[in-house]
């Protein structure tokens, strides 16, 4: 029996062979991945790891043990060139050619890269895998003059571990704000503040125009508001799902591979899961493509299910954190533009939440060291009820009354 | 390195050996333990890796941060003995440490 292969060797690739293996899912598995390593965390990549304070091995989400134990193949250092969905073959780059029953995209995602003049220069990185992180650390060093292009939270969290290792750093954000596309302007003023106190400059409407090498070899940053000297650089400007090989073997993508609410592609056999996926979410209403590690570890659960016969919808309300410095960012839920906006707490404490409202409802939260705010708000979230934003806003009135 | 005990709500026992440094989460999820989702990785983020800890280790295994504390009010089956593994370190202190694991994480 040719059994499954998942292209893909990350989070959801991780969650899917030991879903499936609990689900008692029996016949073999094959995991394809481009990078060297086992299925590992991304998200210390921009904090503990790049910090220097988790090693390598403890990124793993499974040891490697793992997998030879669920009779899992891991495939690792070569890339899935190509699908035939008639045939139902994987090809691989060294030219060999898998055979499936079952096939999962876990692809994933990869950087937006700068197009700019003299983006391809020496000193210019991103920040997606192991291999990214190993690369920046050798210039990683206090004193050094660093210049991150982008403020979302990649590259707010790789801001705060380099001010905290005594570089000299600069954000350059091209809209109006950091963290614009994601958060409201409150969340997005308290982090500014939070950085600019830590010592970082924060340049917002400051588009990158281009990079050249300076005299000395280090690099010139051309900006909307004038050059920058930096010893190195690093953009965080976004993710693109890895859809290619997808879209070439014939399978509908749109912004991702297009999914229903069982995690299933266009062709009865082929499921995508994780960042590379675009998939309905009943209880948010619409599609969507989400970047986290708890939509890659959901929807493959629900995509185990479906496989072994008990399908199950995936409708989960989305969960985010980011870490930077001492505070911790939980998020829940997905703001958007128009939605009201209800701060709990003073900022000024660095204790604090922001609920948008949508339709008398709660939509999403974002907490700053506030658990109870972000765990009840995920289940005002789920629930959708009505929420009075006057009690919300009022830190005397205990998370807890609004669920009861 | 220390040795951990991982009780499953069935009763079924897991001694596991894991290097000081390393969290009481980590030892399980390396030892392949099942019980513990972790689904955050230790970022005490999800409240998925709830454990009981054993009264004779109460005193050894820290103290409890707020962020914690407030996260563990929100799990299931929370009892005095309760803890977030992956806000537990591991030192020779905790050598022979027993744990025992909810019936569910979610």
């Amino acid at each position: 029996m040719s059994g499954m292969v998942v292209i893909g060797a990350g989070q959801a690739a991780s969650q899917l062979v030991a879903s499936l293996r609990a689900e008692g899912y029996q016949p073999p598995i094959t995991v394809i991945g481009d990078e060297a390593f086992p299925p590992y965390q991304r998200p210390p990549l921009s904090k503990k790891f790049l910090s220097g304070e988790m090693a390598e091995d403890r990124l793993y989400i499974k040891p490697p043990e793992f997998y030879a134990q669920a009779n899992a193949a891991l495939m690792l250092n070569v890339r899935a060139t190509a699908v035939d969905l008639t045939a139902k073959t994987v090809t691989l780059a060294d030219g060999a050619v898998l055979p499936y029953e079952t096939l999962a995209f876990t692809t994933g995602s990869r950087v937006r890269k700068l197009t700019v003049p003299g983006a391809d220069l020496p000193g210019i990185f991103y920040l997606r895998g192991i291999a990214d992180v190993k690369a920046i650390q050798p210039h990683f060093e206090a004193g050094k003059r660093l210049v991150v292009v982008g403020g979302g939270y990649i590259g707010l969290e790789t801001a705060a571990v380099a001010a905290k290792r005594g570089l000299k750093v600069t954000v350059v954000e091209a809209l109006e704000r950091c963290l614009q596309r994601v958060t409201s302007q409150q969340i997005s003023d308290f982090f500014e503040g939070v950085h600019r106190a830590e010592g970082v400059t924060i340049l917002t409407r400051t588009g990158v125009h281009g990079f050249d090498k300076a005299a000395d070899g280090s690099l010139v940053v051309h900006t909307a508001n004038g050059d920058i000297d930096a010893d190195l650089v690093i953009a965080g400007i976004g993710i693109l799902p890895e859809q290619e090989v997808a879209q070439a073997a014939g399978l509908v993508c749109e912004n991702g591979i297009v999914v229903d609410e069982y995690a299933r592609a266009s062709d009865p056999n082929v499921y995508a899961i994780g960042d590379c996926a675009n998939h309905p979410n009943p209880l948010l209403g619409r599609r969507l493509r989400l970047e986290s590690v708890q939509n890659a570890i959901d929807q493959a659960k629900a995509a185990a299910l479906s496989i072994v016969g008990r399908p199950k919808i995936y409708a989960e309300v989305p969960w985010f954190w980011s870490d930077q410095y001492d505070l911790k960012l939980q998020i829940a839920g997905i703001s958007a533009p128009g939605d009201e906006v209800v701060v709990r707490g003073d900022p000024a404490t660095r204790k604090f939440a922001v609920f948008y409202l949508r339709d008398g409802h709660v939509a999403a939260v974002d907490a700053v060291n506030a658990v109870p705010e972000y765990m009840i708000g995920r289940q005002l979230i789920a629930q959708k009820k009505p929420a009075d934003p006057a009690k919300l806003a009022d830190p005397a009135v205990p998370m807890k009354s609004f669920t009861a | 390195m220390p040795k951990v005990t991982f009780i499953e709500h069935n009763g079924k026992e897991h001694t596991v050996e894991a290097a000081n440094g390393l969290t009481v989460m980590e030892a399980a999820v390396k030892n392949l333990v099942p019980g513990i989702d972790a689904d955050c990785g230790g970022a005490c983020a999800c409240a998925t890796c709830h454990v009981y800890v054993d009264p004779a280790f109460a005193g050894k295994v820290g103290e409890k941060s707020d962020m914690e504390q407030t996260m563990l009010d929100f799990a299931n089956e929370v009892t005095d003995q309760s803890r977030l593994s992956c806000q537990i370190k591991l030192s020779d202190d905790l050598d022979g440490l027993v744990v025992r694991l909810p019936t569910s994480q979610h």
